[in-house]
């Protein structure tokens, strides 16, 4: 089992690869991220793309899911429903703030962290004061 | 009554239809108390559906019900696509490899879509969503037999999406509004009101056309 994969799951793809961006630098290259995000040149998500990016990832690794808004958890899960039982059991999709969960998360990730722990520091971006007065 | 595969291909192509010609409509409420693309989403995912049918031209009720489902995935991208997509798989999953389906199935077909939608979209009955109209279409369908029923459900259908005027949304990009939201009918109640005017059409051939545009904005 390799290290914990990410798919970032967005409305828009500017967001998306903006995330992608700031993670793999945070990562390197250690960390396999994906994004699936918007439909063509319009802001939404699709079951169909989150499962295609999901057949990216490297085989045997957990995968994450992170997404940004309401809807676009309604098409993760129905992209775990899809895929077959065995692809879908490697696929948690995490509840996290979106910026300091997925960076969280991958620099867990690179440093070959289990993918419970990587799940941990995700979730615990939401914890994270950003001001201390 | 029977509902056979051929009526199934009419009534998505006439729903795709009724949603171009209600585009502006929906997307008004939308604009209104969400993020204003409803009928723009609806309209070219179900022209998309529409084309895929043609195309694939699927041999059993079931697989024309997926078909119109993965389409829907891959072209709707707000809530719509995953709920509707929600609805045509759990409709897939009760009419596998049948050809026709008669008034039994199509209720529990309706029943399965109806708990898809509160499983995937986690809103109860009266939040000011489509499963208002879907709660209310599937219970008069339970309680009511006889041939009038269906003509009878767009009453039935057409008082549900009006009610969701003036309630206050809990769910979904309206809910940020809180009692702003009060006033306009739910766009994808208006959606499903207008998914039973049209199945009801093709089913018996003689429901009438509803003037949503004129009763809901």
């Amino acid at each position: 089992m390799g290290n914990t994969s990410i798919v970032i799951v967005s409305h828009s793809k500017k967001l998306a690869e903006g995330l992608l961006q700031i993670a793999s630098q945070m990562a390197g290259q250690s960390v396999h991220i994906g994004i699936a995000a918007g439909i063509g040149d319009e802001l939404g998500t699709s079951a169909p793309a989150i499962v295609d990016e999901i057949m990216k990832c490297p085989l045997e690794s957990p995968i994450l899911l992170f997404f940004d808004l309401g809807s676009a958890l309604m098409n993760c899960q129905m992209a775990l429903e899809i895929l077959p039982d065995d692809i879908a059991e490697r696929v948690t999709i995490v509840d996290a703030p979106l910026v300091e969960g997925i960076i969280s998360a991958s620099v867990s990730a690179s440093l070959g962290q289990t993918n419970l722990d990587v799940i941990n520091a995700a979730m615990e971006a939401y914890q994270i004061r950003k001001i201390l007065d | 009554m029977e509902f056979g595969l051929n009526q199934f291909k009419e009534f998505i192509t006439e729903y795709a239809q009724r949603l171009e010609e209600l585009k502006s409509t929906l997307n008004e409420l939308d604009n209104r108390i969400g993020d204003g693309d409803h009928g723009t989403n609806m309209a070219r995912g179900f022209q998309v559906a529409n084309q895929q049918l043609q195309a694939k031209n699927p041999t059993d009720i079931g697989t024309a019900c997926n078909t119109v489902a993965m389409a829907l995935l891959g072209n709707v991208g707000g809530a719509s696509g995953p709920l509707y997509g929600t609805i045509f798989m759990k409709l897939a999953s009760v009419f596998k490899e049948k050809l026709s389906v008669d008034d039994e199935m199509l209720l529990n077909g309706f029943l399965f879509a109806k708990n898809g939608i509160i499983e995937r979209g986690k809103a109860q009955y009266g939040d000011k969503t489509m499963l208002d109209v879907w709660e209310t279409a599937t219970s008069f369908l339970q309680s009511n037999v006889g041939t009038n029923r269906y003509r009878d459900l767009m009453t039935v259908v057409q008082e549900a999406v009006l009610e969701t005027r003036d309630r206050v949304a809990k769910k979904g990009r309206a809910a940020y509004l809180g009692p702003r939201s009060a006033g306009t009918c739910d766009p994808g109640s208006v959606s499903s009101g207008l998914f039973f005017e049209v199945f009801v059409r093709a089913l018996d051939g003689e429901g009438a056309i509803i003037r949503w545009e004129t009763l809901v904005l």
